[in-house]
């Protein structure tokens, strides 16, 4: 792998780990909404 | 190479032997992630626009309320399972794509990500919907959505899509459900009024997509997909489309007539299908010559779209203006 594509590399991983992060943390606050909608029933 | 979103200026899909299984990934994409904009577009955001809006209709026109929560997280729903079909679609069709000039410059055909990672994240994305639809809103819906995603992957995909000219009008059923699943978020029950919604989308979906086929028609013709233009020829294609658009018309008054609308609906419909109708009638009764615009067919397309965004927003009006 050269260089350059190493550099590739590293920013896709980046940002797919971003946008996975991001995803997942939006699940969390969701859940915890449904928990306390459900709770409140 | 570039630095963007886009592909890398060397990839060129071709077939290739891994552990004796035939793949179209190209040779730079096994070796780096794919970009999550490509397991995006292999959701077809486009078409979730038109889901998540009937969708949403569908919830906001049922009777009874829901938490606004549990509303979101039933669109949600909705829109995770038609990214998660759609992403089984291309995974399924991704050697159909590669020859079609509309669909070529998708992520599969470009061999931007491996086909196993379009699968997954199809059952991935499927899988969570259903599960998430079931245990926050309720099951009745998640048992229609998980349905819907076997009706479009299994039985239009798989099945229909490659073996009967039909295959859109049996087809259409999947796009269809939408409406009907964020009804039942709602109201837990099955009912006339929202079959009615499906009935409207199934009824609209032939002559949408084949004013679209008309002019596409040799894409189609060389991928061996047997679409209407193609297997039974242009005439039976185009009073096919007359005859649906006609349907479409008493069949979209009938949520009125039945009493599960007001007259804001109802007359809504009525100016909605009728230019409907008025537009497919110069598309069913003419005959294309050599280096046809198609502009009648195209004006059809354009305005099936609108339609269904009027009729459904109409829909909504009516329920919260006037119930």
């Amino acid at each position: 792998m050269t260089p350059e594509e190493k550099r590739e590399f590293e920013r896709r991983r980046k940002q797919r780990n971003l946008v996975v992060g991001l995803i997942l943390a939006g699940f969390v606050v969701l859940f915890y909404m449904i928990t306390i909608v459900q709770m409140s029933d | 190479m570039k630095t963007g979103g886009g592909a890398p200026e060397t990839v060129r899909p071709f077939r290739i032997e891994i552990d004796n299984v035939t793949t179209t990934a190209a040779p730079i994409a096994t070796q780096l992630p794919a970009d999550w904009r490509d397991f995006f577009a292999l959701t077809k955001p486009k078409v979730m626009r038109l889901v998540v809006f009937t969708a949403l209709c569908g919830l906001l026109a049922a009777p009874g309320t829901i938490h606004p929560v549990i509303g979101f997280t039933a669109i949600l729903c909705i829109a995770l399972a038609a990214g998660g079909a759609g992403a089984l679609n291309q995974w399924w069709e991704a050697d159909i794509d590669a020859k079609m000039k509309r669909t070529a410059r998708r992520p599969l055909p470009l061999g931007k990500l491996r086909r196993e990672d379009a699968r997954d994240f199809g059952m991935l994305l499927s899988g969570t919907s259903i599960v998430i639809m079931g245990l926050a809103v309720n099951w009745l819906s998640a048992a229609v959505l998980a349905f819907s995603i076997f009706f479009y992957v299994v039985i239009y995909t798989m099945w229909l899509k490659p073996s009967t000219p039909q295959n859109i009008v049996i087809g259409g059923a999947a796009g269809a459900f939408p409406p009907l699943i964020g009804w039942i978020a709602v109201t837990n029950e099955i009912t006339a009024m929202p079959l009615l919604l499906f009935a409207i989308i199934f009824m609209w979906t032939p002559p949408h997509f084949w004013a679209l086929a008309l002019w596409v028609k040799i894409d189609y013709a060389e991928a061996g997909i047997p679409m209407m233009p193609v297997a039974r020829g242009e005439t039976t294609t185009r009073r096919q489309i007359l005859i649906y658009s006609a349907l479409l018309l008493p069949l979209s008054v009938l949520p009125w007539w039945i009493g599960g609308t007001g007259a804001a609906y109802g007359l809504s419909a009525i100016a909605l299908s009728g230019i409907f109708l008025a537009m497919s009638v110069p598309v069913g009764l003419r005959t294309s010559v050599e280096g046809d615009t198609m502009r009648p067919e195209k004006r059809l397309f354009a305005y099936s779209i609108l339609y269904l965004f009027a009729l459904f927003g109409a829909l909504v009006v009516d329920r919260v203006m006037f119930a």
